[in-house]
């Protein structure tokens, strides 16, 4: 007998019998835990979400569309970044005027070729306002995994208010689980030294956000 | 399983030695305490945290309950994305699938996430059995890894060492695994922080065989969860050629929605964070990102023995977020070694002893690694009785009973030295039989507390031996909860 069939059985076995008799595999789960958590306009929705980043040590940076690509190259040249990785459906305005030299994420670049760029600017999938969360899913504006995970210094956009939503519910309903997905919550950090919260292991240890209104094509996500 | 360290003794004279070491006690305590506040605080966040609560633990009780239908389904969606599933029975099957897959790799060394499968089944022992270095890369785990030490604590294993010691050991062993400590390492955690990046990121980089375990498996989507929050599991999870994921069985949950409650009360239970800094979820393998091999290995190992124990199935529900641990005065005195499994505190006392059975001296002792405070109960957020299953354990290891060994039904006959617990458990069994008189019977004990030996019978004379830990409280832990609702201590319920 196959291990799969020891186990299986095993299960079948444990389960016969008990006061429940034969379970309903339909019943239902009580789901009346909240959808979301206060009542807030688009507006306090947005601002939670930069209060929530920041409180975890992500630098909240706001503009309109206009001011995006001015506002990047300043990140950047503030950081002294000479390298930043351009993710392949960036959308071609953004970068405008930046210095650094772009690097294209390349099928055949490996992980040391990313641990020598600076830094890293990206879209995001969802944020989540009350846990101050983002989301990448590996959509062109975003690229993949690896990217946002080697260099230091990670620059990611969030179109507001259309890519935010106020709770963990809500941003599972947007999200698609056949696409590989990264929430990030803050610079990557430990708790490990004395359960202390210590900001920068191994992921980037600068993460800035940049609240961006104003979407051209007039929808979110 | 396996993962009985070896020469270990029982609870009691493990903790004799622990309450005993002052700086191990001091460690603790200041841990604890921290986490504790601020777990409090993150809970209070949530006005709903009770149903979400409840929510979790009927999530968990219904997987359980099929999870013949479940666990099939989750292979197929698995399978479906790109994936390999295996199944282990138990810890050596589980290991030499492990070892088979890294070395049809051709690779020697592999890159780990911390996890507590793989640390159950001993894997990195069996892997350098076969000339494989596995790397811990949880700053933690690497603490411990090259400390040779044991991790005392579910989420941070070397809770038990202070920054000092921290230093010192990365000082001393860097250099015998890779790149050395700077010379100039000093005790604050940041410079510790940036020590382990440096030492562990070439190992990142060159990485081609990542292991990982997982917090959660959806079976409809045939995703996987891994909640982390340095970046390691990033790293491992995402850079690897081949990634290989050894996970419980009981770590499934049915639907994608079900997550949205444990990715709630996960991270406010365990960092006592809103959210921890990252989560990966991954399904199967996708064309030029990440990992183009992936292997699941669902593991029993003991866990479909627990299954079949109608009151002690309820361990399987946990989601491994160490609040028990954290709020225990039992684990904050003796420390997690003393629990002699990689399951410390609370859940330790009844998971080790379900998935191992209680004929060693140390899984027979376990369950009496307690004093019935009930804190574990309230902050768990899955609601786990532990209370209820340490008492159903000390009763099987008494009067021994029927259970189920290596999917064999057995009877156990009653363990030697036991007799004295054999009457008291008499006695407790009649508090014990309903639901809720937990906290009657507790009351009771308190406010006869004058009647209580100073030093208990039995095995229980070890454990009063050692002190301070058992003694009855002068008032009941659930009356002074009431009374002081988040003041004392700075505690409040998990459970509103
Ligand atoms: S038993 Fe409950 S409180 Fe303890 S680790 Fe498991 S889930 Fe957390």
């Amino acid at each position: 007998m196959s291990s799969r069939d020891v186990i299986l059985n095993r299960v079948r076995r444990a389960l016969v019998g008990g006061p429940d008799g034969a379970p309903d595999l339909d019943a239902a789960v009580d789901r009346s835990y909240l959808v979301e958590h206060g009542a807030r306009s688009v507006e306090e929705t947005v601002d939670l979400l930069a209060e929530n980043l920041a409180d975890y040590r992500a630098i909240v940076h706001r503009t309109d569309l206009d001011g995006l690509a001015e506002l990047l190259a300043r990140l950047l040249a503030e950081r002294g970044a000479r390298s930043v990785v351009v993710p392949p459906g960036l959308p071609s305005g953004w970068l405008e005027g930046a210095d650094p030299v772009r690097v294209h994420d390349l099928e055949a670049s490996t992980a040391q070729d990313l641990d020598a760029v600076d830094s890293v600017v990206t879209g995001c999938a969802v944020a989540v306002a009350e846990t101050g969360t983002l989301v990448l899913d590996g959509s062109p504006d975003q690229g993949r995994r690896r990217i946002t995970l080697v260099p230091d210094h990670h620059i990611c956009v969030v179109r507001v208010p259309d890519q935010v939503v106020s709770s963990v519910p809500q941003a599972l309903r947007r999200l698609d689980p056949a696409r590989p997905l990264t929430w990030i919550s803050g610079p990557s950090a430990t708790s490990d030294i004395e359960l202390d919260r210590v900001e920068g292991v191994h992921g980037p240890r600068t993460l800035e956000v940049v609240l961006v209104t104003g979407s051209p094509e007039g929808h979110g996500c | 399983m396996s993962g009985t360290f070896v020469g270990m003794p029982s609870f009691p004279e493990a903790a004799h030695d622990a309450v005993r070491d002052a700086t191990l006690r001091a460690n603790l305590r200041h841990a604890t305490h921290t986490i504790r506040a601020k777990r409090a605080k993150a809970v209070a966040e949530l006005d709903d945290w009770a149903e979400l609560r409840e929510a979790g633990r009927q999530i968990k009780d219904h997987t359980l309950r099929h999870l013949d239908t479940y666990l099939p389904r989750l292979e197929e969606s698995v399978v479906r994305a790109g994936g390999t599933v295996h199944w282990a029975a138990d810890a050596d099957e589980a290991n030499r699938i492990v070892t088979g897959l890294v070395q049809a790799t051709g690779e020697r060394e592999v890159v780990k996430v911390k996890s507590m499968a793989t640390q159950e089944i001993g894997l990195n022992e069996a892997l350098a059995a076969e000339g494989i270095t596995a790397y811990e890369t949880d700053l933690a785990e690497l603490i411990v890894q090259l400390g040779d030490d044991r991790p005392s604590h579910i989420l941070v294993p070397a809770i038990h060492r202070n920054r000092g010691e921290i230093r010192d050991i990365f000082a001393r062993t860097m250099s015998e695994w890779g790149r050395p400590a700077p010379e100039d390492l000093t005790d604050t955690p940041a410079e510790l922080a940036e020590a382990a990046r440096l030492h562990l990121r070439e190992k990142f980089l060159r990485a081609k065989v990542g292991i990982s375990g997982a917090n959660f498996m959806v079976a409809d989507t045939g995703t996987l969860v891994v909640v982390e929050s340095e970046g390691n599991g990033r790293m491992c999870l995402t850079l690897p050629e081949t990634l290989i994921s050894v996970v419980g069985i009981e770590k499934l949950v049915p639907s994608w929605q079900d997550l949205e409650v444990f990715l709630q009360t996960l991270p406010r239970s365990s960092t006592a964070e809103r959210m921890n800094p990252y989560t990966s979820m991954w399904t199967g393998t996708t064309d030029g990102d990440g990992p183009q091999a992936f292997h699941l290995v669902l593991l029993d190992n003991g866990r479909t023995d627990t299954l079949a124990d109608e009151v002690g199935r309820q361990a399987l529900r946990c989601i491994r977020c160490s609040a028990c641990l954290n709020v225990c005065p039992v684990y904050e005195r003796a420390g997690g070694h003393a629990y002699g499994s990689v399951y410390p505190g609370p859940i330790g006392a009844i998971l080790s002893p379900q998935l191992r059975g209680t004929e060693s001296e140390i899984d027979a002792s376990l369950p009496y690694a307690s004093s019935l405070c009930g804190a574990c109960y309230e902050v768990c957020p899955v609601a786990i009785d532990i209370p209820e299953v340490l008492v159903h354990l000390r009763e099987r290891v008494v009067q021994g009973g029927p259970a189920t060994r290596r999917g064999k039904k057995v009877t156990l006959r009653p363990a030697k030295g036991h007799a004295a617990e054999r009457a008291a458990m008499r006695a407790a069994g009649l508090a014990f039989a309903h639901p809720g008189a937990l906290a009657f019977g507790q009351r009771i004990a308190a406010r006869t507390r004058r009647f209580h030996p100073r030093r208990l019978p039995g095995p229980g004379r070890a454990w009063s031996d050692s002190r301070a830990v058992p003694e009855m409280p002068a008032e009941p832990f659930r009356d002074w909860w009431q009374r002081t609702r988040g003041t004392g201590t700075g505690e409040k319920g998990g459970a509103k």
